[in-house]
């Protein structure tokens, strides 16, 4: 049993929060939502955690654009053979989101891994700055 | 609608876009009905549900739960479906820039159009969406009779 937290999840969970597309369009034929996402921060690193049901390994992508990190994970909407759908609370559909890092992160190093349907991202930060001791030649 | 080229080839029959409207539509009014008096409060986890004459497949979202933290049992025609969502467990002196996720308890219980054949319900949990295989019971299938002429 739960000790910290027992309160119940709570409804606004269940619902999918859809893309805002401003200006650039999409080109693939499915809906985009974004993720729900934690951040929190260790002495090392910067943990985000990304909910994304029906993501695998194999279909999430994650680039680096000058610091722009952007996660995509793609979900092929799909329905068991033989059934019709009687019911529907949530929609399949890609997910999209964008965070912008400071230069406290080690860029090389981010990490990714996906877990049941979550993403959690390792974001590194940068060692103390060393001191570089310049010696002066004598001329 | 714009379509990839492939999709000629196959795609989605013509109603399957106007049920999905259909569906918005009716989804809109009950969201205007909760707020109003709580008609129809949505539940955690959201749930899709697919229907034939031989049965059932319900699938629903719970990313990041343990399969051992979810607990499914069918009587009859109810189905329940019960578990926690565990939050990360932090260290001393990690803290949370943002919090978007929720965690707890969820309960959430069904009753089915039919009686299910509880030993043939299948589960399987892939990608964080739980798949659930709920076929209907024998004797609750419709009984095809001959007439017979005398």
């Amino acid at each position: 049993m739960m000790t910290t937290e027992t309160k119940d999840l709570q409804v606004q969970e269940a619902e999918k929060q859809e893309l805002a597309t401003d200006g650039a369009e999409r080109t693939r034929d499915s809906k985009c939502f974004v993720p729900r996402v934690d951040i929190y921060e260790t002495d090392e690193a910067l943990i985000a955690v990304a909910d994304m049901p029906g993501v695998d390994k194999d279909s999430v992508e994650i680039s680096l654009e000058k610091n722009v990190l952007t996660i995509n994970g793609y979900v092929e909407p799909a329905q068991p053979d033989n059934f019709n759908l009687a019911y529907a609370e949530y929609e399949m559909g890609d997910y999209q989101r964008s965070f912008t890092l400071s230069n406290q992160i080690d860029f090389e190093k981010i990490e990714a891994v996906v877990k049941d349907g979550v993403l959690r991202l390792t974001l590194p930060k940068v060692g103390p700055a060393k001191t570089r001791k310049i010696t002066v030649k004598a001329a | 609608m714009f379509r990839r080229p492939f999709d000629r080839y196959s795609y989605a029959p013509p109603w399957r876009e106007m049920e999905r409207l259909q569906r918005e539509m009716n989804r809109l009014f009950a969201d205007s009905f909760s707020l109003a008096g709580g008609l129809t409060a949505p539940q955690y986890p959201a749930i899709n549900v697919w229907t034939n004459e031989d049965g059932a497949v319900i699938t629903a979202e719970l990313p990041g739960v343990n399969i051992e933290d979810i607990d499914i049992s069918v009587v009859g025609d109810t189905l329940t479906l019960n578990g926690t969502r565990q939050p990360d467990k932090l260290e001393e002196g990690e803290k949370y820039h943002r919090r978007e996720r929720n965690y707890g308890n969820f309960n959430r219980t069904f009753q089915l159009p039919f009686h299910v054949e509880a030993d043939k319900v299948e589960a399987i949990f892939e990608k964080g969406v739980l798949h659930l295989s709920l076929p209907r019971a024998e004797v609750d299938k419709p009984k095809k009779i001959t007439v017979k002429t005398a």
